[in-house]
């Protein structure tokens, strides 16, 4: 079993995220004591008679003024089953963008709804956002339980609504848990809940300490993004030439024929290189260096792949794209793609559809895609890549979409299609399991 | 050989991965480097990286003159002996000519950003790495990996850029520039297991020593350049070691007897404070004292 879980949380504002993730810290006891000091002086600063446990994980001055979160947290913490890395993502409709970075690289998603509100606009569309980005498991935290009287029903009720959302999705329902739980009071966080006695299921940090965490995706086929050349030029090491790069998919031997791409010249791996020593294996995740038998012009930004099952090489593509800027996108904009560690011009030559989050149908033609919105688009790169699809490899299938003035980040980028909904859509939420489980839900970010 | 990484290993490579990347995309990048552990860890990673070429960037250490002696002989052993080149720039120096003002509390910590930011203009300097790590207070857990500076060096957390997956976007303008943190991720125990797991020698100040400390708001500081124990306050002969190390007017010793590096992790993986609220006094200065020293451009 991994001894890391890394994992996002989401949910709207004010459905106590903060104060479930301080909960969490709290009673694994990964609080040290100044910290746990600094948030009593603070709540008693403030006239309240028990601790905030929101105070420790709200971080910035503005936050703290207005009682939200308005930017990711990582948080870190263990238990001796599991290491944690938690990236706290706001809910404010604005900062959706961070619930994109918090996903795009969780294991699990801890998705929180209040018990009163039920499933809201904000809980679908982080729920679309995370099956988008191809978080393999989610939690539905059912919060502020006790504001319902500990309530089955309305517990069951929520549960059963959001995982045929879910399941319309692409998730299946085993990759779905639901838990009723009170973070202001702990209830069913850490500790089992004597209110709860309907419930049977684990605590939320038991099932995080056992859920099962998809290795990285070592069968899948070699995928290489060459980052530096080194080149030592010393007495000792004249004619050395490495290809310094992490694995991002798949693994590697010395004897092993590879492919460069874009230009297609083959050659075969005669070492892989680290500062311990020569490996004998490499897998994704791993940062290496690799040593080539041929003399081949190779620099930043190429791909070695495994011959025989390589990368389409184009400078075409369809892709989803999240939009996380104030400046809508519309047809004909210019911009820059940065893929693995190639950045590229580009144009976007056509917005095919948008994304209706809230009925799980497309929309097509749309004028632009403004900030927070999801759709489909054509895209035209100045010279041809090696791109794979997202939902057959994250690492590869992902790309930034960059504005060449002033640098900022537009949008996060998916190559094809990954919600199978863009394609087909569906009548509504409804149905249920109108959708078949997709492989990209399992595939893992690392590291 | 195992193909799953644990968690070093997979915090090792993401460090490397970082480190690449800047060597790839910047033009004048720098390490801050004060011998400390932190940065002896960075340096670390940094060697690890490139191997077997050299580190491809030079170090800068904004020196507050309020150092130990043993860490500046030790910063100084270790870059003789990778053949590095180090920058310094002396808060003296900028006190010297008036561009800079001492604190009537005599710390110098605070003074540390205007040599810092004058450096980095001075040498074009376009990503700076630094040791600052996620889990070290509130203000820092939002940082990215990523940070990007104004031309004035200041930090804007509605300016910074969405990280995705482990796409690092690094395009600045002219005179800004890119705070770079390959420790992020990294907690004070990870740090202490991989300093272990890689035989990584420290400044002797990490272990327990000797020293005569006097007790000042709670923490036990030693005399040195920076002043002495004031009226009220006795100067005692203690058994200490540091966790973190800094301006020497600021940074506290910890009462301990871990004299070894496993002494020193089951210290650490059993100790109730954080190592900031153990030992550094500027972090306590309000609530949002971390916050407001990056937003003007701290590390």
């Amino acid at each position: 079993m991994s001894d890391l879980l890394r994992l996002a949380t989401a949910g709207s504002v004010d459905d106590g995220k903060s104060t479930l993730v301080g909960r969490l810290l709290y009673d694994t006891k990964s609080v040290l004591a100044d910290t746990l000091d600094a948030v009593h002086r603070a709540s008693a600063d403030r006239g309240l008679t028990t601790p905030d446990l929101s105070l420790l994980v709200d971080g910035l001055r503005s936050e703290r003024e207005q009682g939200i979160t308005i930017d990711v947290a990582y948080r870190y913490f263990a238990t001796p089953k599991r290491s944690f890395v938690l990236a706290d993502t706001p809910g404010h409709v604005q900062y959706t963008r961070n619930t994109v970075t918090g996903a795009s690289t969780a294991q699990l998603a801890v998705l929180l709804v209040d018990a009163r509100k039920g499933v809201i606009e904000q809980t679908r569309r982080h729920a679309a956002v995370l099956a988008l980005l191809g978080v393999p498991r989610l939690v539905l935290a059912v919060n502020k339980i006790d504001l319902v009287d500990f309530d089955e029903v309305t517990f069951s009720r929520i549960s059963k609504e959001f995982t045929a959302h879910a399941t319309a999705l692409g998730y299946t329902e085993d990759a779905v848990v639901q838990i009723p739980v009170s973070a202001l009071a702990g209830d069913n966080v850490v500790e089992k809940s004597a209110n709860t006695p309907w419930y049977s299921g684990p605590t939320l940090l038991e099932h995080l300490e056992t859920v099962p965490v998809e290795p990285d995706p070592h069968d899948a086929p070699f995928r290489f993004p060459v980052q530096y050349v080194i080149r030592p030029r010393t007495a000792e090491h004249l004619d050395y030439r490495g290809y310094a790069g992490l694995v991002a998919a798949g693994t590697v031997k010395p004897g092993d024929e590879v492919v460069v791409l874009p230009s297609g010249r083959r050659s075969t791996v005669t070492k892989i290189d680290t500062a311990d020593g020569e490996l004998a294996e490499a897998a994704a995740g791993q940062s290496v260096t690799l040593l080539l038998a041929d003399d081949i012009d190779i620099s930043r930004g190429d791909l070695i792949s495994v011959a025989g099952n390589e990368p389409t090489v184009t400078d075409e593509l369809d892709a989803t794209l999240c939009w996380l800027a104030e400046k809508p996108l519309r047809p004909g904009a210019r911009v820059l793609v940065k893929h693995g560690t190639r950045t590229v011009q580009a144009m976007v030559t056509e917005l095919r559809d948008r994304f209706d989050e809230q009925n799980l149908s497309s929309v097509d033609g749309p004028a632009s895609l403004e900030l927070n919105e999801i759709g489909r688009v054509a895209l035209r790169l100045a010279e041809p890549v090696p791109l794979d699809d997202y939902s057959f490899s994250r690492r590869t299938g992902s790309f930034l979409v960059i504005d060449a003035s002033d640098g900022s980040t537009l949008a996060a980028g998916l190559v094809g299609a990954p919600l199978p909904l863009l394609e087909n859509g569906v009548e509504s939420c409804s149905g249920g399991s109108a959708a078949t489980p997709d492989n990209h839900a399992l595939v893992s970010p690392g590291p | 050989m195992t193909l799953a990484l644990d968690t070093l290993g997979r915090l090792e490579s993401e460090a490397i991965h970082i480190f690449r990347e800047v060597a790839g995309e910047f033009d004048r990048p720098v390490i801050l480097f004060s011998g400390g552990k932190d940065s002896t860890l960075l340096l670390h990673l940094a060697i690890k990286a490139f191997y077997p070429a050299p580190v491809p960037f030079p170090l800068l250490h904004v020196d507050t003159g309020h150092n130990f002696d043993e860490v500046i002989e030790f910063r100084d052993r270790v870059v003789a002996q990778h053949g590095l080149r180090l920058e310094v720039a002396k808060v003296q120096d900028w006190i010297d000519d008036g561009r800079l003002e001492e604190r009537p509390d005599g710390t110098r910590n605070p003074l540390q950003t205007v040599p810092l930011l004058d450096s980095i203009t001075q040498h074009k300097f376009d990503a700076v790495f630094g040791g600052g790590r996620r889990d070290e207070e509130r203000a820092r857990a939002k940082e990215r990996i990523f940070s990007l500076r104004t031309a004035f060096g200041q930090w804007d957390p509605k300016r910074q850029r969405p990280e995705l997956w482990n796409l690092y976007n690094g395009r600045h303008r002219a005179g800004e520039h890119v705070r770079v943190f390959p420790l992020s991720n990294w907690t004070e125990l990870d740090v202490w297991n991989y300093i272990e797991r890689e035989g990584i020698e420290l400044p002797d100040i990490y272990y327990s020593h000797q020293r005569d400390v006097f007790l000042r708001d709670g923490m036990w500081l030693a005399e040195g350049p920076w002043g002495t124990a004031r009226d009220g306050e006795t100067l005692l002969r203690k058994t200490v070691r540091y966790r973190t190390v800094g301006d020497g007017s600021c940074t506290g010793a910890v009462e301990s007897d871990a004299s070894d590096i496993h002494a020193v992790i089951a210290e650490v993986a059993a100790s109730r404070l954080t190592e900031r609220g153990a030992t550094r006094a500027d972090d306590r200065l309000s609530e949002a004292a971390m916050e407001d020293r990056k937003r003007e451009g701290y590390f």
